[in-house]
């Protein structure tokens, strides 16, 4: 492919249901007011778990979205979220979001989806009790025979199906009627990065004209916060549920869990011009790597993350020196933290300490596979704004830990060219950069 | 549209048919099915009581001596992943850090692994345990299970099933460093990752690529959704090898199944310097998405098959008459058959009476997140012998299904190949393989 004639890809739509709210101006006034949304676990009774807390979507109702909420009624939460953030995108974007015959001039076989969109919750209920009527723990024996009678009598197709992670990209093309290049998929707390990076490529190439992308997850329910509780990710301060999230603080315990849809309308530059709407800023890069150094743990001189962030940088025709903010993962475990400021370190060199570093996941808790999307929307708008999110509950500094991570209230700051970086359990990493639209 | 799409130069797959690519397409060419009575669990109290088995292997041979702790860590979708790249690196001809640290022939930065994976379930003999610690009054107690369930969960337990696992495994065995990728796009993602892979490789972002999928179906639950949602087959319990009919009049269901398929690809120059060889050259690609309210079938006419198979013909720049072979999808599934024989008529027009159609599920099951990758590995080998086998079980065919599906094998020199996928859900993807020469 001839490189020097690659499209430029512009953000034209953002749209987002998150904890700290289920709109992209609800949920940027509660960041910039340095509110946060983490609270009691009211999904499940989590009263005996490690972990009783989380960051959950509150107020959510799908029918304020969409005319068809028939469509979506077997959906898992996340699909749901998905639908809820599509909409406000497109709304945004000027796309015909639930029109058979749409107007807005976009060949919907130009129109694609890329998510990172993560798995739904087993139908926990009948799920446990076929476990229960089918094991035997006397002799360690499982009756596959009496499993199948509850599991055949309870459980529902639709239900099953709807936990497939592929999902939350079939509503959005239910509502949209996309008939591009639509695809899913999953690299841990990275993938609605990767989403982003590749819908980005795939519009560079010119095999699509316009891509929703974004992610959506929640990994709310008994066998994913057991899950994060056996490994000891989660924190555990169920006393103070709103300081949980600390990023980068000597105190940090763990990452809070949370929840959400982030999407982002890209299309191309010449597609935006022609429907005459307006530009939320560019996106200029894109890297992507695998630590393959160990499944349970970051390199520990950060080459993957290293690899990926220089690479989204050379791919942007950039040098650590254009870089105004960094959207980082920063997810409050004491690895993360300590590794991806040490990526940063090697990455921005002398630039390093002069360079603003935050995490929003300090108010919006850690929406899993939906987070680098989530982030991704508040660099665009620090962009617009000319304001850098706050690190919020940054009290006791990590001494070993010297960026600055734009403690505690937001800053006003000249943001031409934002980061965001987004790194996986098993060594996922990936990298995107958003610029202000110049013409 | 040109693009510089990379060449196939390693295969590998563990299916039903055997723990090597070859031994699958032996399989095909010899019409010799790989269903059976599952045996992994008691399915007596399921409606579908068959399926693809992958052989019996130990996972300790696939991975170097330092690394054997991890396979602890391994669910059975991963296993079957890293046993398939094992033999794709090996039959490149390649050497990576798993086979010779001090003579590694892969530049661990410049090489990308893609990889479609399914919903990885938990294994419930393994949860079971701790359920049984968490049961007031006969039924499962939530409190009991966040103070004395959990606990009895290895520490480690949610890493076994992240789908991204499958790609972290192997990357970490063969030291892949570049660009990484899990597709979850279900029965599509083997070849939407294959097509990501090659354009990964053709924007110069990696020099190779190991790409394919991998997905363990014979488990309990998973089994069970496919019973549930009525895709799989409940008629032929006591005569597995006839059970899965694609495009068949007496079509009842798909049967499915566990596999692992992937390739390597590198850009031709890379290939030629090293003198690999070479079986084929991706030459298009096309995706697009099946719209239809009742979302777990496909919408009656295909389009979304249709647009995907017209966007690959169009990147590879040739004539429905230059197709010497079709892979279809082709699950058993009455409905979707049709569909998708509607979508291939309909993008190829009259041209699609002459082309021959090799559906292969009815020989290996339907592999889910593995089918689209073990069609493309069935191609390679077309391909590289000449030889189109002939299709199993479809004997008299479904009169909505107007396709020339292949009755005896076909010696001939083969130029191009189409295969397509789609899944419930909606994605398709359709990738057309080139005679290198």
């Amino acid at each position: 492919m001839n490189k020097q004639n690659k499209n430029r890809v512009v953000i034209t739509g953002i749209g987002i249901v998150c904890p700290l709210g289920n709109s992209v101006a609800e949920m940027w006034d509660n960041i910039l007011n340095c509110r946060n949304g983490i609270d009691t676990n009211t999904i499940f009774d989590a009263s005996t778990f490690p972990t009783q807390f989380c960051a959950e979507v509150k107020n959510f109702d799908l029918t304020k979205y969409t005319k068809n909420p028939e469509l979506h009624k077997n959906s898992n939460r996340h699909s749901g979220f998905a639908v809820g953030a599509t909409a406000e995108a497109c709304r945004q974007a000027k796309i015909d979001f639930e029109n058979p015959t749409p107007k807005d001039s976009i060949d919907r076989k130009r129109m694609g989806i890329y998510l990172g969109a993560g798995e739904g919750s087993v139908d926990n209920e009948n799920f446990f009790n076929a476990i229960v009527a089918g094991w035997n723990d006397a002799n360690s024996q499982m009756d596959w025979n009496k499993w199948a009678q509850v599991a055949f009598g309870k459980m529902t197709a639709y239900r099953e199906l709807e936990q497939e992670p592929n999902m939350p990209a079939a509503h959005i093309a239910m509502c949209t009627g996309a008939r591009g290049p639509v695809r899913s998929c999953l690299t841990a707390c990275a993938a609605s990065t990767q989403a982003v990076g590749e819908a980005f490529k795939i519009l560079q190439s010119g095999r699509a004209d316009c891509i929703i992308a974004g992610g959506a997850h929640s990994m709310i329910h008994p066998l994913g916060v057991t899950g994060f509780n056996r490994l000891t990710a989660l924190s555990t301060r169920n006393d103070s549920p709103q300081t949980a999230s600390r990023p980068f603080t000597t105190s940090r315990d763990g990452f809070v869990i949370g929840e959400g849809a982030a999407i982002l309308i890209l299309e191309t530059l010449e597609s935006a011009k022609k429907r005459g709407v307006e530009i939320l800023a560019e996106l200029i890069g894109y890297g992507s790597s695998n630590d393959a150094f160990r499944v349970t743990d970051m390199h520990e001189e950060a080459r993957g993350a290293v690899q990926a962030i220089s690479s989204a940088i050379r791919d942007a025709g950039l040098t650590y020196k254009d870089i105004d903010y960094v959207s980082t993962h920063g997810t409050s475990t004491n690895e993360n933290d300590a590794i991806e400021t040490l990526a940063i370190k090697t990455v921005f060199k002398e630039e390093a300490k002069n360079t603003p570093v935050s995490s929003v996941k300090s108010m919006l808790g850690h929406l899993i596979g939906a987070a680098g999307a989530a982030e991704l929307i508040t660099c665009v708008l620090a962009i617009r704004d000319n304001i850098l999110p706050p690190t919020i509950n940054y009290n006791d500094p990590d001494p070993n830990l010297d960026l600055d991570y734009v403690p505690n209230k937001p800053r006003k700051a000249k943001v031409d060219i934002a980061l965001d970086e987004s790194f996986g359990f098993g060594g996922q990493n990936n990298v995107v950069i958003v610029k202000r639209y110049k013409n | 549209m040109t693009v510089d799409y990379p060449v196939i130069t390693g295969l590998g797959a563990i299916t039903p048919l055997g723990l090597h690519y070859q031994d699958l397409w032996s399989a095909l060419c010899e019409g010799r099915s790989g269903i059976e009575p599952i045996t992994a669990f008691d399915a007596s109290g399921f409606t579908c009581q068959i399926a693809g088995q992958a052989p019996e292997f130990k996972i300790r041979d696939y991975v170097p001596k330092a690394m054997r702790k991890t396979t602890k860590l391994m669910s059975r979708d991963i296993e079957l992943s890293v046993v398939a790249a094992d033999e794709a690196f090996k039959d490149a001809g390649l050497t990576t850090k798993a086979f010779d640290e001090q003579n590694v022939s892969i530049n661990p930065q410049r090489t990308a692994i893609i990889l479609g994976a399914g919903l990885i379930s938990c294994d419930l003999i393994e949860l079971a345990p701790a359920v049984a610690k968490s049961i007031t009054d006969g039924k499962f107690d939530i409190k009991k299970w966040g103070a004395d369930g959990i606990t009895q969960l290895t520490p480690l337990w949610l890493l076994k099933y992240l789908p991204n696992m499958l790609a972290c495994h192997v990357g970490i065995i063969h030291d892949i460093q570049g660009p990484s990728n899990t597709i979850t796009c279900a029965e599509a993602a083997g070849q939407i990752a294959i097509g990501e892979a090659a354009q990964i490789i053709a924007r110069g972002d990696a020099d190779m690529a190991l790409a394919g999928g991998g997905e363990a179906k014979v488990n309990p639950i998973v089994h069970l959704r496919q019973c549930l949602n009525k895709r799989a087959t409940a008629e032929s319990n006591d005569n597995p090898e006839k059970a899965c009919r694609p495009f068949d009049a007496d079509a009842a269901g798909s049967v499915f199944g566990e596999a692992a398929a992937c390739t390597i690809m590198e850009t031709v120059e890379n290939a030629k310097k090293r003198n690999a060889k070479i079986y084929a050259q991706i030459a298009g690609l096309g995706q697009s998405c099946s719209i239809n309210s009742k979302y777990e079938c496909l919408e009656p006419d295909g389009k979304g098959i249709q647009y995907a198979i017209e966007a690959a013909m169009d990147e590879a720049g040739i004539k429905p008459e230059q197709l010497d072979l079709i892979i279809p999808h082709g699950t058993g599934i009455a409905c979707d058959d049709i569909a998708e024989a509607t979508a291939i008529r309909n993008a190829l027009g009259d041209a699609a009476d002459k082309i021959p159609v090799l559906p292969t599920k009815s020989i290996v099951s339907n592999t889910g997140s593995a089918a689209g990758a073990v069609d493309v590995i069935a191609a390679c080998c077309a391909i590289r012998d000449g030889i189109i086998p002939a299709a199993k079980n479809c004997e008299n065919i479904n009169e909505n299904c107007k396709l020339n599906i292949v009755r005896q094998q076909i010696k001939k020199n083969i130029n191009y190949v189409l295969c397509c996928s789609y899944t419930y859900g909606g994605q398709t993807a359709a990738v057309i393989l080139k005679k290198y020469e």
